[in-house]
């Protein structure tokens, strides 16, 4: 399903929370929505969800507007969206099981039709095990996994995902995102995610809209915004930005190539400032290949690594690592 | 204490009798009038404090009510719903007409313990409820009253010990009980054993409803 809003305006009291905001929200897709504490999203996913009536404009779900429906049809149509929180909103009066019972309850399933569909769900998350805890037993990454199987209870076509990881350590982070990706695509569902981590839009998102003072400022495919980042909100979200954790080594050295290096280098005090590879290409009959390199503060010194592979004639490989080594560069050679 | 004649100990079990079916019977009535109240006091209140049908002027109105007849003076309000009693009992002395101003004094007092308790009730849950499609009756009965259980337990426990305290004082305007029998025995009587006795099995029967409140409550969360 795809959801079209069209010059929203919400107001409180003077504060404009939401400004003429006007975005098209493709189906099947994953949408981000990014911006800074007071930027308006809590509002916004508010209007989307339904949960509130905007001031002027308009919110259609694929060809039918939503936003002026009389209240039971709301309800209704709310039966069909889900919606996950930073805070995950579990009732602490239900075990896990019977929270993701609740919307079906709710909806009125018969009872055999509900305890079938809340096995699934728990093995969908990976929690079957856990059916029958208290709420204050689980972690954080449970109880929002639990979240979302009370979210995806009733089959919904929308998922609203309202800074659903920001309450949870990177690792669990990539989990749950992991897990709403799959979900996405084994459900066709929509998803919408408020968040203000450019992590989030990065690693889950396929397009995005960056919101500031309630306004958006620029939107498009998270591939493009990465590439061409065109206003001063989206650069500031970029420089925030933590490298993929993946990556970075130890040592902090960056390695982006799969291939494993045979060589590392590691240069100290003033050899950082020198350009010994490129010496050693016009010296010798040898070519680098780059594929991780870092920089590290030792003490008072810095000391540079880099991680490559040296082809070319054996005897001019063998001259070139004597180069370098001469030139007060440490050579590790990986048993091959 | 040798004025504790098997008789008087006769007279002694007839009123924690009495007192007991006081209590019991105006707690229930009570809750009856004050749990509704105080759902309609949650549910009509200002949104920005969790009302889920903001309705201003009806919780005004139930909000004055309610504190008057907390402010009335116990002894008075006896006094004043005596036509009343006289009309739901068909007299306005004894144990049995006493449970109708016992009833009256504490709902309101029960309405803004359940007021209280059903406030309390995280706002994002009750969100997770809205946005799952809940109506408004889903959303007390399903998530509301449940979520904020262990806190009403409480209230219910402050509620059965105040109506013992407002019992002892029912007794004063002939309406038997405990307290009825510490007053004409104990001190019009001139017999402060009897007296003793009549505050003693008050006194027990506080500890024990606290007891078990407590155990229930504790219960409850336990298991969360």
């Amino acid at each position: 399903m795809h959801i079209t809003l069209k010059n929203l305006v919400r107001n409180y009291e003077s504060v404009h929370a939401v400004q003429d905001v006007s975005l098209s929200i493709p189906e099947n897709r994953i949408f981000g929505i990014i911006g800074l504490s007071g930027a308006g999203k809590s509002t916004l996913v508010r209007l989307i969800s339904l949960l509130e009536k905007p001031d002027s404009g308009e919110v259609w779900y694929n060809d039918q507007r939503v936003d002026n429906l009389p209240e039971k049809e709301i309800i209704q149509r709310r039966r069909h969206i889900g919606m996950i929180f930073q805070n995950f909103n579990l009732f602490s009066s239900r075990t896990a099981g019977q929270n993701i019972a609740y919307p079906m309850e709710i909806c009125k399933y018969p009872k055999d039709q509900i305890r079938a569909r809340v096995r699934e769900l728990l093995e969908l998350v990976g929690l079957s095990d856990r059916e029958n805890a208290p709420i204050s037993t689980l972690s954080g990454g449970q109880k929002q996994r639990i979240a979302i199987a009370r979210a995806l209870a009733c089959k919904p076509d929308i998922l609203f995902c309202d800074e659903a990881t920001s309450a949870l350590d990177p690792k669990t982070t990539q989990s749950i995102l992991a897990l709403i990706k799959d979900i996405q695509r084994k459900m066709n569902l929509t998803v919408v995610m408020i968040t203000h981590q450019m992590e989030v839009v990065r690693d889950a998102c396929d397009y995005v809209a960056v919101l500031s003072e309630g306004k958006v400022v620029e939107q498009g495919t998270v591939k493009d915004l990465f590439a061409h980042p065109q206003t001063k909100v989206t650069k500031e979200f970029m420089s925030h930005l933590t490298t993929n954790t993946a990556n970075v080594r130890d040592d902090g050295v960056v390695i982006w190539s799969d291939v494993p290096a045979r060589y590392t280098l590691r240069f100290l005090n003033d050899r950082v400032e020198t350009p010994v590879i490129s010496d050693i290409i016009r010296e010798f009959d040898v070519v680098f290949n780059i594929s991780g390199a870092g920089i590290q503060k030792v003490g008072d010194t810095k000391m540079g690594t880099m991680v490559c592979d040296i082809s070319g004639p054996e005897d001019a490989v063998k001259a070139a690592l004597e180069a370098i080594k001469e030139r007060g560069v440490t050579v590790e050679e990986a048993q091959a | 204490m040798k004025g504790l004649t098997p008789a008087i100990w006769k007279l002694i079990g007839q009123s924690t009798l009495q007192t007991l079916e006081m209590v019991s019977l105006s707690t229930l009535f009570s809750v009856l009038l004050g749990l509704p109240l105080g759902i309609l006091l949650c549910i009509t209140s200002p949104e920005s404090q969790g009302g889920i049908r903001p309705k201003p002027v009806l919780n005004e109105i139930l909000s004055r009510i309610v504190n008057i007849l907390r402010s009335f003076p116990f002894i008075i309000l006896i006094i004043v719903l005596f036509p009343l009693s006289r009309m739901i009992v068909g007299t306005a002395i004894g144990t049995k007409s006493t449970i109708v101003p016992l009833s009256i004094a504490a709902a309101p007092f029960v309405a803004r313990i359940v007021e209280t308790a059903l406030k309390e009730v995280d706002p994002g849950v009750i969100q997770a409820a809205r946005t799952m499609g809940s109506t408004n009756s889903q959303i007390v009965f399903k998530v509301l009253l449940p979520e904020a259980l262990p806190s009403l337990i409480s209230g219910l426990t402050l509620t059965i010990i105040n109506l013992i305290g407002y019992s002892a004082m029912a007794g004063a305007v002939g309406g038997g009980g405990l307290g009825d029998l510490a007053i004409r025995y104990g001190y019009q009587r001139f017999r402060p054993e009897v007296m003793a006795v009549a505050v003693v099995v008050i006194l027990v029967l506080v500890e024990v409803i606290q007891f078990i409140g407590n155990k229930i409550s504790a219960h409850m969360m336990a298991k969360r």
